[in-house]
C-alpha cells in the first residue's frame, strides 16, 4: 500500500518536471527562432555594406574623347567617354577577341563611363595622361569576391564566364581589386543592377509616408482620445465608436490597402504610388493604436488632479487641456512612436496603392512616386539576381535598426518623463 | 499658392487672437469685470477667423473642379460626343495644361487647355479675394461684438468640444470607408459572377479573365469556372491551421511558464525578447520563409525521398506560426496572471503539485481568455499577407498536403492588384470580393474574441 503511494507520488513529481520542461522548451524554441532569424539576416546581409572595386588604368586620350586642343570645362563635360572607358577595359587583356572584349566590358557596372568622367572632372590635368581609376565591379564579380558565388558550378550555369574569372583572378593577384565601404548603398536610388542599387529612394519614401502618417494620425487620435476619455457621454453612440476602434485595430492591414485603392485613388483621384497616399492609408491604420494608447495614458492620470483643478474654478475644458493632457503626453507619445514603428514596417497596403513601382529617382516631396523600405525589401526579394539577396538582408538590417531606435526612444520617453502616481 | 494663402490665414488667426486679447485687457483696464480670461477673447476671435476660411476652402475644393469641367466641356456640348469621350477630352486638357501631355495636340485641345489655365487662375484669385474678405468681415464683426459682458469662454469651449467630437468620428468614418470601398466593387462582381459559383466553385484562374479584348462585350459565360473561391478559402484556412499548430503549443506553454514558473529575472528578459518577434515586419518573415525555410524544407524532403515544393504551405504556415507566438504567449500570460491567487492557494492546500494546479484549476478558469487570444491569433493568421505572398504559391491548388503549394485570400488580392488595375474588370472586382470576405471573416473572429476576453475580464475584476 505504502509503496503504491510512493509510486504515485513519484509519477506526479515526474509529471510536474515534464510539464516544467515543456514550458522551458517552449521559451527556448521561441528564443531559438529569434536567434536563427537574426543570425541569418546578419550573416547574409553584412557583406552588402562592402563594395568591390576594380582598379583599372584609364588613358584619358583627348583624341578618343573627340576633344580639340585646349578644351574648356564645358567641352570636357560634354566629351565622349565611352571609347576610352571601353579601351581601358579591353586593355586588361590586349589579346582578347571580340567576344572576350564584350565579356571584359561586362566585368564592371554600366556606370563605368560616368565613373571615369567624374575622375576627370575632379582633375582636368589628367587629360592625355593615364591614371588608375576605381570602377564598380559587376554584381556577379562582387559576389565572387565576397565568396558568396559558387565558383565550382559548370560554366553554363554561372553568370560569370571562365574567362572573366581568369582576368578577375589576375587582377586580384596584382592587388587591383579592392573592397571598400559601400556608400552608394545609402546614396543611390533603386536600380535594376544589383551593384548600383541603393536604398535612398525607398528610405525617403518611408520618411515621407511616416511624416504624413504622423501629421494626420497624431492630432486626430489625440483629440479623439480626449473626447472619449474626458467628455463623451455614456451612451450607445459612444459605445459604437469604441467598438469601431477596437475592431479597426484588428482589421488586416491589406484591407486598409483596398480602402486606399478604392477611396483615395479611385474616388479622390490622389496621385498613385506616392508617399502622400501611402501616409494617409497608414494613418488610418495607426489611428486605433494611438487612440488606445492615448486613452490608456489619460486614464492613468489620477482623478485627484482633475478634482483639484475643478476645485480651483477651472472649467472642464481648462482642466483637461491644462492639466490632464500635458500629464498624459509621455504615454501618448510613446504609444504614437510604437504605432509609427508598426506603420514603418507595413508592406501590403502600400503595395496595393502602387508604391511598388520601380523608382530610380530620389523623391523630393510626398507627391513624388516612391517605394518604402519594406516594399523595397519585397521588390528585391522577388528579383532573381544573386546580388540582391545580400541587399535585401542589408535593407532589413537598416529597417530593423530604425525600428529598434524608435522602440528605444518610446521606452526612454516613457521611463524618463512619465510621472509615477502612487 | 494655396500654401501661401494658408500661411497667411494662420497669421491672420494669430493676429486676431492678439487683438481679441488686447481688447480684453483694455476692457480690464477700465476696471470692468471680464466674464472670461483675456485669452478666451483671443481664442474667440481666432475661431471667427478659422470658421469662414474653413467653410470657403472646403466649398472650393468640392465645387471648383466640377464647375471648371462643366465650363470647359460646354465648348464641346453640341458636337455629339459621348460622356466617355468628353471625359477623355477633359483629361487630355488637364494633362496638356500641366505640360505632361504626350500624343497629338489638336488645336481644340490646345484652346481648351488655355481656357482651363485661365479659368483656374480666375478661380484661384477669386478664392483669395473671397476668403480674405470673408475673414476680415467676420473678425471685424466679432471684434465689435465682444464687450465686458459678452460670453466668450462658452462658445470657445463648445467649439473645442465639437472639434474633439469630430475627431472621434474618424474611427467610424474609416469603417464606413472600408465597407464603402469594398461593397460596390463586390456587388458589381456578383452581378457578373453568381454568388453560388464564387462560394462553391472549385476552380480559381483569374488570369483567364484577363485574356479579353476590351472591345468585346462582357459575356458572363466565359467566366464560368474561373472565380470559384473554394481553393482560396481552403488554402487560407489550411495555412492558418498550420500556423496555429506551431503557435498554440509554443505560445501557450511559454505564456504558462512565464506566468507561473519563471523567476522575476527570467521573466524580465524572456518576455520582451519574445515580444521582439511581434515587432519584426512581416515582409522580413516573408523573406526568411522564402529564402531560408522553403529551400531548407525542400532539401530535407528530398533527402528523405519526399516531393516538397519550394513554396510549400508548410514553410509559409510554419513561419507565420513563429510570428504569432508572441500574440498568444503575452495574451495568455496576462490572462493567467489575472486568475485570482485564491484559486491557486486552494489547490495547493489540497496537496496538488504546481502542474496539476495549472492543468486542473488555472487552465479551466482561464480558458475563455485563452480561447479569445487564440481566436485573435487565428484572425491574424488569416489576414497575414506578406509571408504568403512571398513564400507560398500563387496558383490556387485545392490540396491538403502541407508539402504542396497553396494560395490564400490575401496572396490572391496582392497578385491581382499589383501593377495597374482597370476598375470595372471582373478580375479587379474579384480582389475586392475576396477583400470583403476577408473583412467579414476577421470581423466575426475579432468580435467573438473581444467579447470572450471582455466577459472573462469582468468575471474576475
Amino acid at each position: 500500500m505504502n509503496k503504491n503511494k510512493e509510486q504515485l507520488l513519484n509519477k506526479r513529481y515526474k509529471a510536474e518536471q515534464r510539464f516544467r520542461l515543456y514550458g522551458q522548451s517552449a521559451i527556448f524554441m521561441a528564443l531559438l527562432f529569434l536567434t536563427i532569424f537574426i543570425f541569418k539576416i546578419f550573416s547574409t546581409g553584412y557583406s552588402a555594406f562592402q563594395k568591390t572595386w576594380l582598379i583599372v588604368p584609364v588613358n584619358f586620350d583627348a583624341e578618343l574623347m573627340m576633344l580639340d586642343e585646349n578644351p574648356t570645362k564645358q567641352d570636357i563635360e560634354d566629351a565622349d567617354y565611352y571609347e576610352i572607358a571601353l579601351q581601358s577595359m579591353w586593355n586588361l587583356d590586349p589579346n582578347a577577341n571580340e567576344d572576350q572584349q564584350n565579356q571584359l566590358k561586362r566585368m564592371v557596372s554600366y556606370f563605368f563611363e560616368r565613373e571615369i568622367k567624374q575622375e576627370l572632372l575632379k582633375d582636368t590635368n589628367l587629360l592625355g595622361k593615364t591614371k588608375e581609376v576605381y570602377l564598380t565591379a559587376s554584381d556577379d564579380l562582387d559576389q565572387v569576391f565576397k565568396g558568396n558565388y559558387p565558383r565550382d558550378l559548370p560554366e553554363d550555369q554561372r553568370r560569370v564566364s571562365d574567362y572573366q574569372l581568369k582576368i578577375f583572378d589576375q587582377l586580384v593577384a596584382n592587388g587591383k581589386v579592392e573592397s571598400k565601404f559601400n556608400i552608394s548603398f545609402f546614396t543611390n536610388a533603386d536600380s535594376r543592377e544589383a551593384e548600383l542599387a541603393g536604398i535612398a529612394s525607398s528610405f525617403m519614401g518611408s520618411i515621407f509616408s511616416i511624416l504624413v502618417c504622423l501629421m494626420i494620425a497624431f492630432p486626430v487620435a489625440v483629440l479623439a482620445a480626449i473626447y472619449l476619455e474626458e467628455f463623451a457621454p455614456k451612451n450607445r453612440f459612444t459605445d459604437f465608436i469604441e467598438v469601431n476602434i477596437n475592431n479597426l485595430a484588428a482589421v488586416p492591414s491589406i484591407v486598409f490597402g483596398l480602402l486606399g485603392l478604392g477611396v483615395l485613388l479611385a474616388i479622390f483621384q490622389l496621385p498613385r504610388s506616392t508617399p502622400l497616399v501611402g501616409g494617409i492609408t497608414l494613418s488610418l491604420m495607426t489611428l486605433p493604436t494611438i487612440i488606445i494608447a492615448a486613452r490608456a495614458s489619460l486614464k492613468a492620470v489620477p482623478p485627484s488632479i482633475r478634482e483639484a483643478a475643478l476645485a480651483m474654478g477651472a472649467s472642464r475644458m481648462q482642466t483637461t487641456m491644462h492639466h490632464t493632457v500635458p500629464l498624459s503626453m509621455p504615454g501618448t507619445l510613446s504609444g504614437t512612436i510604437i504605432g509609427l514603428a508598426q506603420a514603418l514596417g507595413e508592406t501590403a497596403p502600400l503595395i496595393l496603392i502602387g508604391m511598388v513601382a520601380f523608382v530610380n529617382t530620389i523623391p523630393g516631396s510626398p507627391m513624388d512616386p516612391a517605394a518604402s523600405l519594406p516594399v523595397q525589401i519585397y521588390i528585391w526579394a522577388e528579383s532573381a539576381e544573386r546580388g540582391f539577396v545580400e541587399k535585401v538582408s542589408a535593407c532589413i538590417m537598416v529597417l530593423l535598426g530604425f525600428l529598434i531606435i524608435m522602440n528605444l526612444f518610446a521606452q526612454i520617453i516613457r521611463h524618463k518623463f512619465e510621472k509615477k502616481w502612487s | 499658392m494655396n500654401l501661401i494663402l494658408f500661411t497667411f490665414i494662420v497669421l491672420l488667426g494669430f493676429t486676431s487672437y492678439y487683438f481679441g486679447r488686447k481688447k480684453a485687457y483694455t476692457i480690464q483696464s477700465t476696471k470692468k469685470r471680464l466674464t472670461a480670461l483675456p485669452q478666451f477673447y483671443g481664442y474667440y476671435l481666432a475661431i471667427w477667423c478659422a470658421i469662414p476660411a474653413f467653410i470657403i476652402f472646403s466649398l472650393w475644393a468640392i465645387f471648383e473642379p466640377s464647375i471648371v469641367k462643366l465650363l470647359i466641356l460646354s465648348d464641346y456640348s453640341n458636337q455629339g460626343y459621348l460622356d466617355d469621350e468628353l471625359n477623355l477630352i477633359y483629361e487630355k486638357t488637364k494633362a496638356l495644361s500641366r505640360g505632361q501631355f504626350t500624343g497629338e495636340i489638336t488645336p481644340f485641345i490646345e484652346a481648351s487647355a488655355e481656357k482651363y489655365l485661365s479659368l483656374r487662375s480666375i478661380a484661384q484669385s477669386s478664392k483669395v479675394v473671397i476668403v480674405l474678405s470673408a475673414i476680415i468681415a467676420s473678425v471685424a464683426y466679432a471684434y465689435k461684438r465682444i464687450s465686458s459682458n459678452s460670453r466668450t469662454r462658452e462658445p470657445v469651449e463648445k467649439f473645442l468640444n465639437a472639434v474633439l467630437f469630430t475627431a472621434s468620428l474618424a474611427a467610424i468614418l474609416t469603417t464606413v470607408g472600408i465597407v464603402f470601398s469594398l461593397i460596390f466593387q463586390t456587388i458589381d462582381f456578383f452581378k457578373v459572377i453568381p454568388l453560388f459559383d464564387f462560394v462553391f466553385g472549385t476552380h480559381w484562374y483569374p488570369a483567364k479573365a484577363f485574356v479579353r479584348d476590351s472591345s468585346e462585350a462582357l459575356d458572363p459565360t466565359m467566366y464560368s469556372d474561373t472565380f470559384g473561391a473554394v481553393p482560396i478559402f481552403a488554402g487560407t484556412f489550411f495555412i492558418a491551421f498550420i500556423a496555429m499548430c506551431v503557435a498554440i503549443p509554443i505560445g501557450l506553454m511559454s505564456g504558462i511558464y512565464l506566468a507561473e514558473y519563471a523567476s522575476i529575472k527570467v521573466r524580465q528578459y524572456a518576455k520582451p525578447l519574445i515580444e521582439i518577434l511581434a515587432g519584426i515586419p512581416t515582409v522580413v518573415y516573408g523573406f526568411f520563409a522564402a529564402l531560408t525555410v522553403g529551400p531548407f524544407l525542400k532539401e530535407l524532403g528530398t533527402s528523405m525521398g519526399l516531393e516538397v515544393s519550394a513554396e510549400s504551405a508548410l514553410a509559409a504556415g510554419g513561419v507565420m506560426g513563429i510570428m504569432i507566438i508572441p500574440f498568444i504567449s503575452s495574451l495568455s500570460d496576462d490572462v493567467i496572471t489575472s486568475v485570482p491567487q485564491s484559486l491557486r492557494d486552494g489547490s495547493y492546500a489540497m496537496g496538488a503539485t504546481k502542474s496539476e494546479t495549472i492543468k486542473r484549476v488555472i487552465f479551466p478558469a482561464a480558458l475563455p481568455g485563452i480561447v479569445g487570444s487564440i481566436l485573435l491569433g487565428v484572425s491574424r493568421a488569416i489576414g497575414e499577407t506578406m509571408i504568403v505572398v512571398m513564400a507560398s504559391g500563387l496558383a490556387a491548388n485545392l490540396t491538403l498536403n502541407p508539402l504542396e503549394s497553396t494560395s490564400t485570400i490575401t496572396a490572391q488580392i496582392v497578385v491581382i492588384l499589383i501593377g495597374d488595375q482597370a476598375f470595372g474588370d471582373p478580375k479587379t472586382q474579384a480582389a475586392f470580393a475576396l477583400g470583403m470576405s476577408l473583412f467579414l471573416v476577421t470581423l466575426c473572429l475579432n468580435i467573438v474574441a473581444l467579447r470572450v476576453v471582455k466577459r472573462y475580464r469582468e468575471k474576475y475584476e
